[in-house]
C-alpha cells in the first residue's frame, strides 16, 4: 500500500521518537557484539607485548615449566597448566555427563506434573550456587573426606576439583539437554507410540537420536563451563604445577594461574603479558567451543523444522 | 481381550527399571548438593548473629563481622544493574521486536552466547585492561561493576527476550491497526505485559552478580578494607572475595567464620533465585492468555 503511506504523511513527533528508539535498541543489540569484540581487543592489547616479543610457540605448548618469577631464567611453558585444566575438566565430564543426560531424560520424558516442575526448579537452584562457594566446599568438606576415604596425604587434587566441577556443570548440562529433548516435536513421540512402542523405546529409538545435536551441544557447553571455571578450581585442585598421572595428584589450571598470579605482577612485565596470553588462549578455546555448540543447536533446530512441520505452501498464494 | 505376552511383560519390566535408573541419576545430582548445603548450615549457622552481619572485621579478619563485605556487595550489584539493565533490555527489545532474521541478528545471538560462555577470569582480564587501565577508572567499584555488568548482560537479555516473546503477536497487531507506531505499541502494550518477566530476569542477575568473584578480584574488590565505600571510585570489600580470602589467604581464621560467610553468601544467592522462580510460577498461573 505505498500510495496509502504517502497519502498520510506521518512524520510527526511520534514518528521521530519511533525512529530514535529504533536506533537506540539497535545500539543495545550491537552492544553485545561490541563487548565480545572489546574483550578480545583489550586482552590482546595487554598481552600483545608478550605475544610478539617473548612468546615461543614450542615453549608455550610443549614445556611443562611455568616459572615466571624465576630471576635468571623465567620460562612460560603452559603444558602443565593445560594438562591440569584438561584433567580436571575431563574427570568432571566423566562424572557429570551420564548423570546430566540421565536426569534430563527423567525430567523430560518420564516425570510429569508436579514432580517434573519441582525437579526443574531444584536443578535451576543448583546452577545458582556461586563458584567461590563450590571452591570453599572443595576446600573444607571434600578435602578431609578424600583424605579419610582414600587415605592420601592431600585431598586437594584432580579428584576433588573434578567432582566439584562435575556437580557445578551438571545442572547447566541437564537444563540444556532437557531443552533439546523438549525441542523434539511431539508428533515424533505420538507416531512411535501409535506403533506400540513403550516409553523407553520411544526415548531411545526416537527422541534421543532426534535430539542428538542438542545433547552434543549440552555436553560441549558443559566442557566450556569446566574449562573456564576459575575460583572452584583454584581452591580445590591444590594449585601445584604437575603433569598429573593419577586422580590424586594436585594440579594447576590455566584459569587459576591467572587468578592467583595477576595480583602480584607489574603491569607491562613479561609475566603480566604471559598471563594475558593465557587469557587469549582461554578466550579462543571457549569461543570455539561455544561456536561449535551453537552450530549443533542450530543444526538440530533446522532438522526438526524441516521434518516436524507441514509445508506451508498452500498458505501462500 | 488383550493378553499380555512375554514380550509385553519384559518391556514393562525394562521400562520400570530404566525409570528407576534415571530417577536415581537425577537424585544423585541433587542429593549430594543438598547434603553439602546441610553441612554448611550446621557448621556455619552458629557463626551468624546480628553482630557478625553488622560489625567491622577485627584482628586481621580473624574476628568481628562482615559489614564492609555485605555493603560492598550491595554497591557492586546496584551499580552493575544500573549499567546493564537498560542495555540488556534495549538489546532484548531489538532482538524480539525489531530484528529481521539476518546475519547481523545471528551475530548478535552468537555474541550473547559467547559473553555468557567466556570464562569469568577472562572477563576479569578485560575489566582490568579496559575499565581500570584504558578508561582510567582505577581499581574501583565502577570498574568492577562494569565488568560484572558486561558479564551478566546475557542473563538480562535472555530473560527479557523470553518474556517479550510470550506477549502474543495479536496484542501488537491490534495496537498497530489503531495507527500506533512500533514504540507506542511497545511502551503501552508489550512492556506492561512483559515487565514482570523482565523483573524475574533482573532478580536472577542480582543473584549471579552477587556471587561472582574472579571478575572483581583485580578490578575493584579489596582483600581487606575496614571502611564502607563512599562513592563509585572507591575500592570495596565483597562477600564472594571475602570468602576466598579468609578461607585461603589468612592464617588462623577460626573455622566457623568462613562457614558463616559461605552460608550468608549462599543464602543471599538462593533467596534471590528462589524469589525469581516463585515470581515466575506466580505469573504463569495468573496469565490470561
Amino acid at each position: 500500500m505505498p500510495e496509502l503511506a504517502q497519502a498520510a504523511d506521518r512524520r510527526d513527533a511520534a514518528w521521530w521518537i519511533d525512529r530514535m528508539v529504533q536506533i537506540l535498541v539497535l545500539a543495545g543489540g550491537l552492544s553485545a557484539i561490541v563487548f565480545i569484540a572489546g574483550i578480545f581487543v583489550f586482552i590482546t592489547r595487554e598481552g600483545a607485548g608478550f605475544v610478539f616479543d617473548r612468546f615461543d610457540f614450542r615453549e608455550f605448548f610443549g614445556s611443562p615449566r611455568w616459572t615466571p618469577t624465576s630471576s635468571h631464567n623465567p620460562t612460560y611453558g603452559a603444558l602443565a597448566l593445560i594438562a591440569g585444566t584438561a584433567s580436571v575438566t575431563g574427570l568432571a565430564m566423566v562424572v557429570s555427563v551420564p548423570f546430566s543426560l540421565g536426569a534430563a531424560i527423567y525430567i523430560g520424558e518420564f516425570a510429569t506434573g508436579r514432580v517434573r516442575e519441582t525437579l526443574k526448579v531444584l536443578v535451576e537452584l543448583l546452577a545458582a550456587i556461586p563458584s567461590v562457594v563450590w571452591g570453599f566446599i572443595g576446600l573444607s568438606i571434600m578435602n578431609p573426606l578424600i583424605i579419610r576415604v582414600f587415605d592420601v596425604p592431600v585431598g586437594l587434587n584432580v579428584l576433588n576439583a573434578g567432582v566439584i566441577l562435575g556437580l557445578m556443570a551438571a545442572p547447566i548440562m541437564t537444563t540444556i539437554a532437557e531443552d533439546a529433548l523438549k525441542a523434539v516435536p511431539d508428533t515424533y513421540r505420538e507416531a512411535a507410540e501409535a506403533m506400540g512402542a513403550t516409553r523407553w523405546q520411544v526415548t531411545f529409538r526416537v527422541v534421543l537420536p532426534a535430539a542428538r545435536n542438542g545433547l552434543v551441544a549440552a555436553t560441549l557447553l558443559g566442557v566450556g563451563r569446566g574449562f573456564g571455571e576459575t575460583m572452584a578450581v583454584l581452591m580445590a585442585s591444590g594449585h601445584s604445577i604437575n603433569l598429573p598421572t593419577s586422580p590424586f595428584d594436585s594440579v594447576r589450571a590455566l584459569t587459576a594461574t591467572i587468578a592467583a598470579e595477576l595480583g602480584e605482577t607489574a603491569a607491562g612485565s613479561d609475566h603480566y603479558g604471559a598471563l594475558f596470553a593465557l587469557g587469549i588462549f582461554l578466550f579462543l578455546v571457549t569461543f570455539a567451543i561455544n561456536f561449535a555448540a551453537d552450530v549443533f543447536v542450530r543444526g538440530g533446530q533446522r532438522k526438526h523444522r524441516r521434518r516436524g512441520r507441514r509445508p506451508a505452501a498452500s498458505a501462500n498464494p | 481381550m488383550f493378553e499380555a505376552t512375554a514380550r509385553n511383560r519384559r518391556n514393562r519390566k525394562v521400562e520400570g527399571l530404566l525409570r528407576l535408573l534415571f530417577l536415581w541419576m537425577t537424585c544423585m545430582l541433587i542429593l549430594p548438593v543438598a547434603l553439602i548445603l546441610g553441612v554448611l548450615v550446621v557448621r556455619g549457622g552458629p557463626a551468624i548473629s546480628w553482630e557478625f552481619l553488622f560489625t567491622q572485621p577485627l584482628d586481621n579478619m580473624t574476628a568481628g563481622g562482615i559489614l564492609p563485605a555485605l555493603v560492598g556487595t550491595v554497591w557492586l550489584v546496584v551499580v552493575a544493574l544500573i549499567a546493564s539493565v537498560p542495555v540488556g533490555v534495549a538489546a532484548a527489545l531489538y532482538l524480539s521486536e525489531y530484528a529481521p532474521d539476518n546475519r547481523l541478528t545471528r551475530a548478535i545471538n552468537l555474541a550473547i552466547i559467547n559473553l555468557a560462555g567466556v570464562p569469568s577470569i577472562v572477563h576479569a582480564l578485560f575489566g582490568l585492561g579496559a575499565f581500570v587501565i584504558f578508561f582510567r577508572f582505577g581499581t574501583s567499584i565502577l570498574a568492577a561493576s562494569l565488568t560484572l555488568a558486561v558479564m551478566t548482560l546475557p542473563v538480562v537479555i535472555v530473560a527479557t527476550r523470553e518474556s517479550l516473546q510470550t506477549v502474543p503477536l495479536a496484542f501488537r497487531e491490534a495496537c498497530w491497526n489503531m495507527g500506533a507506531t512500533r514504540w507506542q505499541t511497545i511502551r503501552k502494550i508489550v512492556l506492561p505485559n512483559a515487565i514482570s518477566g523482565i523483573l524475574t530476569g533482573v532478580i536472577l542477575e542480582v543473584s549471579r552478580t552477587s556471587g561472582e568473584t574472579a571478575p572483581i578480584m583485580f578490578t575493584g574488590a579489596a582483600f581487606f578494607l575496614p571502611f564502607l565505600p563512599q562513592g563509585v571510585l572507591d575500592q570495596t570489600m565483597a562477600m564472594s572475595l571475602h570468602l576466598f580470602v579468609i578461607s585461603t589467604q589468612v592464617p588462623d581464621v577460626p573455622e566457623h567464620m568462613p562457614f558463616g560467610v559461605a552460608l550468608v553468601l549462599i543464602s543471599m544467592v538462593l533467596a534471590m533465585n528462589g524469589l525469581s522462580i516463585a515470581f515466575r510460577v506466580y505469573l504463569r498461573g495468573r496469565k490470561k492468555w
